[in-house]
């Protein structure tokens, strides 16, 4: 059997699989996908691979006893067989209060994420993407270690109450960080596409050796408040945390930053700078995302920051049922909207700041003002009079993005991103920082 | 967003580990699996999967393979990975999830260069030949863009040799009613002792693992994990405040047994803390309490203070400011585009006097530390584990490596730390079980508080940072005791204590003696691009460091 399926052979086997059920509920979903790497460090390629990966869960339910099998064979016998498996461990489990039970027939939105020009990428092409950037490297005597990595695959659900999704999707990323050959300077780009035609690996490796021989000398600056200019790279990292926490059960259980004393939530409140609007939405072209959420629930356009103001959380259907809400399913992708500044026009009007590249080893330092910790890497300069004037060293930061978002300066132009934490895809753009606090200084390059 | 749930991430990750705590924002998520799992009966949760004839038969199908096609060398790992979560919150079970993963690896050097590859599930030797032939095509294309031909350093064949973790209860055996029990009893001791919610997982670990190769060992190894966890939150209501505490348990490398607690695990004092042996009733019922008095905790004033950190909070110290940067190919740039360089460069190893830490401090790699979680017989590319000197007297005196770079050093056999995480990855350079070594003079951690004018006392680990060389970092923790004139005056909130690694550990002025030593560790430190997960402890004795830099981390939103 082919690892990637069309929608109508994927629709034949979950029919097939669905023919078996006996159980009160079943829902049977569908995924394969294949992918293609190439690593390389000091200059030389130090591994490359490729792995296919096919799945099959059927999940069956007796009233709320649910359980779940999964398998990796396809034949008629192997389909039986994990169907049966999955209605034995039904059976033994628990009751989970928490079921709600299986959706039926739903509305998706058409959403393109899957470029063929990607599917279709041979191990040659990937070897002279990546030759291209170890070409540019070599010859400046600069040192690359990078990573490109492509995949493509469909998932696809069915279930016995009519429901039927299926979405395919591609994705290129691209990372790359480059160092001098004295160790003293390093500079990092990292790049993120359904459609790999618009990877261009020479492009972005000559902006980490710019990077990179730019910020050899770096000079020390106090640590303190500054104005900082976050690239897109560097507010993924810090962003993702914003949404990542936006669920509702855990705002009503007064356990988020969106709890409120007295037991209630932010929604409704005015959290952020009025110019801050987060949403998501699956039909972006720049940052395609599937229709439908993991339990077949549809993906619409929603936001959940609307000028500053906190307009949706998640809702989980088991929340939404007890608190009397629509059901808000977790997004596929998640886009800041910005202005129409490029980052060179953010740095001609800034009078004094810092330019930051990249955060790195982001982590949690207290949930309830969603404070984090890390520190700059890879690039950061010093901005006087509308220019750069000179590399710094390193700082720690700790600051909390809602804090951050209320020091709005300036937003720039969104572009699509790769989170260096999650490896997951954004639109963000870049953005001018007041008082943004950097705690002590690293000798790290 | 949902691609943040499809990749693991870079070094340790706690995030994962949060969200199997349902602390997620996408609420209960299956644990992500690893590559070609399915999940299993109880049947199949116990004995050997497949005999070790049939192994040995697979294996040298691989291995004759590749050397009829010019290999000069090749390994072949036969591995089946056993998962099992049970997670639970409040009075609820959330999931019980088995998965089984197996196949074979097989590496080759051909030409002077590596070639990898796997194959899911093989049931006969022309499957496993068919392997190694494209393992030896890979090595062959990447030949001709090869520099610098593989240097394997020598290794001695053992001949059919087998390892098995010693453990005295094989937790796959234990029916899953009893886990269930365990995890919401534990929860209801929490909720009944003021605790508003409650998140516990129990998560097992059982991979047997073949290793063959050319050199003539065939290595037959049972490892068994377990990590008991939980997550106990106070919230108060009116004031809009919460406050969490996590279990003071340490994943090991043991079986069931690790749950049953003789007095003898447990060391008392301000709250207690395990050894080999954990009560998570008793953790749990102190959890919930101290959850809530962190609520109305004295905030830390910022500034220097004298810092005595429990073995449950400084083995993650020592795993980022001393595992990490010695790893010989994160020094050699390797790592460069992911998990970062070092700062300990090979100058300073040469020059026979860098002065990692004052003269207390003495750090240890060990592959043989039994109860581990980095414990094997022999490490993925057949060799012998051992103990090593990384740091003593203060001194740096080496790093971690393995076959194909220990010559850099100037060393003729691997150090055996070369893991992989699947059979499906290749292996490469792991972290080994990196210790502090308990301190010589007896010493108790009551003597060593009284000596201390104006310090903290933290337990458990928190928050933790660090940059890609390894200077500079921020931790956290669970449980902060204000220590004032060698008394322990009251519980503190709101502490992160940042330093940079040399000058943190040369202000270590005392290790408390071996009856203190206890060992923490992680499941999930990650590495490499796609990156790989590993396990690994930590041990050391309660150690005193002067005058670090504490810094308040409340914020006002």
């Amino acid at each position: 059997m082919a690892t990637i399926l069309t929608e109508a052979e994927a629709r034949a086997l979950l029919q097939k699989v669905l023919n078996y059920s006996k159980a009160d509920e079943c829902e049977v979903n569908l995924s394969g996908d294949i992918s293609g790497n190439i690593r390389y460090a000091r200059n030389e390629v130090s591994t490359s691979g490729a792995k296919t990966n096919q799945n099959l869960v059927v999940q069956s339910a007796y009233g709320k006893k649910v359980g779940t099998a999964t398998i990796d064979e396809f034949d008629d016998a192997s389909l039986e067989k994990v169907v049966r498996r999955s209605e034995e461990l039904a059976k033994l489990a628990p009751e989970n209060p928490e079921y709600v039970g299986i959706l039926g027939p739903q509305t998706y939105l058409k959403s393109n994420g899957y470029f063929a020009s990607t599917a279709n990428l041979t191990p040659d092409a990937r070897a002279a993407a990546v030759a291209k950037s170890l070409e540019l490297t070599r010859a400046a005597n600069l040192t690359g270690a990078g990573f490109m990595e492509d995949s493509h695959g469909y998932q696809a659900m069915m279930n016995s109450k009519g429901l039927f999704a299926y979405y395919p999707s591609t994705n290129v990323n691209f990372s790359l960080t480059v160092r001098t050959a004295d160790g003293k300077g390093s500079g990092y780009v990292a790049r993120g596409y359904s459609d790999v035609s618009k990877l261009d690996t020479a492009a972005a490796t000559r902006i980490a050796m710019q990077k990179a021989a730019a910020s050899a000398s770096a000079k020390a600056l106090e640590p303190g408040k500054y104005t900082v200019i976050l690239e897109p790279t560097a507010a993924a990292v810090l962003m993702e945390n914003v949404f990542f926490n936006m669920d509702a059960r855990s705002a009503d259980e007064g356990r988020s930053f969106l709890s409120k004393p007295g037991g209630k939530t932010k929604l409704g409140e005015k959290l952020m700078d009025p110019r801050v609007t987060i949403y998501s939405d699956p039909t972006n072209p720049d940052l395609p995302a599937s229709p439908w959420a993991g339990d077949g629930q549809a993906q619409k356009k929603i936001t959940w920051i609307d000028k500053g103001v906190v307009t949706n959380m998640f809702y989980s259907r088991y929340w939404a049922q007890k608190q009397g809400k629509t059901p808000v399913p977790f997004p596929n992708n998640a886009i800041m909207a910005g202005g129409t500044a490029s980052l060179e026009d953010m740095i001609k009007g800034t009078q004094r700041g810092i330019l930051v590249t990249k955060l790195w080893y982001i982590r949690p330092v207290d949930p309830q003002t969603l404070l984090y910790t890390g520190l700059t890497r890879d690039g950061t300069f010093y901005i006087e009079n509308g220019k750069i004037k000179h590399a710094v060293k390193n700082f720690r930061f700790n600051e909390s993005p809602v804090i951050m978002l209320n020091n709005l300066e300036v937003l720039g132009k969104p572009e699509r991103v790769v989170s260096t934490e999650s490896q997951g895809n954004y639109l963000i753009p870049p953005m001018k920082i007041r008082e943004f606090t950097f705690s002590s200084l690293s000798d790290a390059v | 967003m949902t691609t943040h749930h499809q990749k693991p991430k870079t070094h340790l990750n706690r995030r994962d580990f949060n969200q199997l705590l349902g602390m997620s924002a996408a609420g209960l998520l299956l644990p992500t699996m690893p590559a070609f799992s399915h999940a299993v009966s109880a049947d199949e949760l116990v004995g050997n999967y497949i005999d070790v004839s049939t192994k040995k038969r697979l294996a040298d199908a691989g291995l004759n393979a590749a050397k009829a096609m010019g290999a000069t060398y090749s390994d072949v790992r036969i591995g089946r990975y056993l998962n099992q979560f049970v997670l639970t919150r409040e009075n609820k079970v959330q999931g019980i999830v088995n998965t089984i993963s197996y196949g074979v690896g097989i590496r080759v050097i051909v030409n002077g260069c590596w070639g990898f590859a796997a194959v899911a599930d093989p049931k006969d030797e022309a499957t496993v030949a068919k392997c190694a032939a494209t393992a030896v095509s890979i090595a062959k294309a990447n030949a001709r863009l090869l520099t610098e031909p593989v240097v394997l350093a020598p290794q001695k064949g053992y001949g059919e040799v087998s390892w098995k973790a010693p453990i005295k209860q094989n937790a796959f055996e234990v029916p899953i009613k009893e886990k269930v029990d365990l995890l919401l009893t534990a929860n209801a001791a929490a909720m009944t002792n003021g605790a508003n919610f409650v998140n516990s997982v129990l998560f097992m670990v059982n991979e047997q693992k073949y290793f063959a190769s050319t050199d003539g060992t065939y290595a037959d190894q049972d490892i068994h994990r377990i990590g008991p966890s939980f997550t106990v939150t106070a919230v108060d209501a009116q004031s809009g405040k919460f406050a969490t505490r996590n279990s003071l348990s340490a994943p090991m490398g043991m079986g069931y047994d690790y749950l049953q607690t003789n007095p003898s695990d447990k060391v008392g004092g301000v709250t207690t803390r395990y050894g080999k042996g954990y009560d998570m009733l008793e953790d749990i019922t102190l959890a919930a309490k101290q959850a809530k008095e962190k609520l109305t905790a004295k905030s830390v004033e910022a500034g220097k203070y004298d810092l005595v950190l429990d073995p449950s909070h400084l083995w993650l110290t020592i795993h980022e400011s001393v595992g990490h940067p010695l790893e010989l190919d994160r020094v050699l740039g390797y790592e460069a585009n992911y998990a970062g360089t070092s700062f300990a460069t090979l100058d300073k190893l040469q020059s026979k006097s860098f002065q990692y830490g004052s003269k207390e401090v003495n750090l240890v790699a060990d592959k043989t530390q039994v109860g581990s979680l980095g414990a094997v017989g022999y490490d993925d590319e057949g060799v012998g584990t051992k103990k090593w000197d990384l740091v003593r007297d203060g001194i740096l005196v080496n790093y971690q490596a393995i076959r194909d770079q220990v010559h850099i050093l100037g060393e003729k056999e691997s150090h055996g730390c070369c893991y992989a995480d699947n059979w499906s990855s290749v292996q490469f350079q792991r972290m080994p079980n990196v210790s502090l070594q308990a301190g010589k003079t007896p010493l108790s951690v009551q003597d060593m508080i009284k000596d201390v004018k104006k310090g903290v006392y933290i337990i458990g680990d928190g928050s933790f940072s660090i940059d890609q060389q390894r200077y500079n970092f921020q931790f956290g923790g669970q449980l902060f005791y204000e220590i004032k004139d060698g008394q322990i005056v009251g519980m503190l909130k709101d502490v992160a204590y940042q330093a940079n690694t040399r000058e943190f550990w040369n202000s270590c002025t005392a290790v408390c003696d071996q009856s203190d030593y206890r060992l923490g560790g992680a499941f999930n430190d990650g590495k490499g691009q796609p990156s790989q997960s590993s396990a690994v402890s930590h041990g050391s004795a309660t150690a005193r460091f002067n005058g670090v830099n504490v810094i308040n981390t409340a914020r006002k939103i």
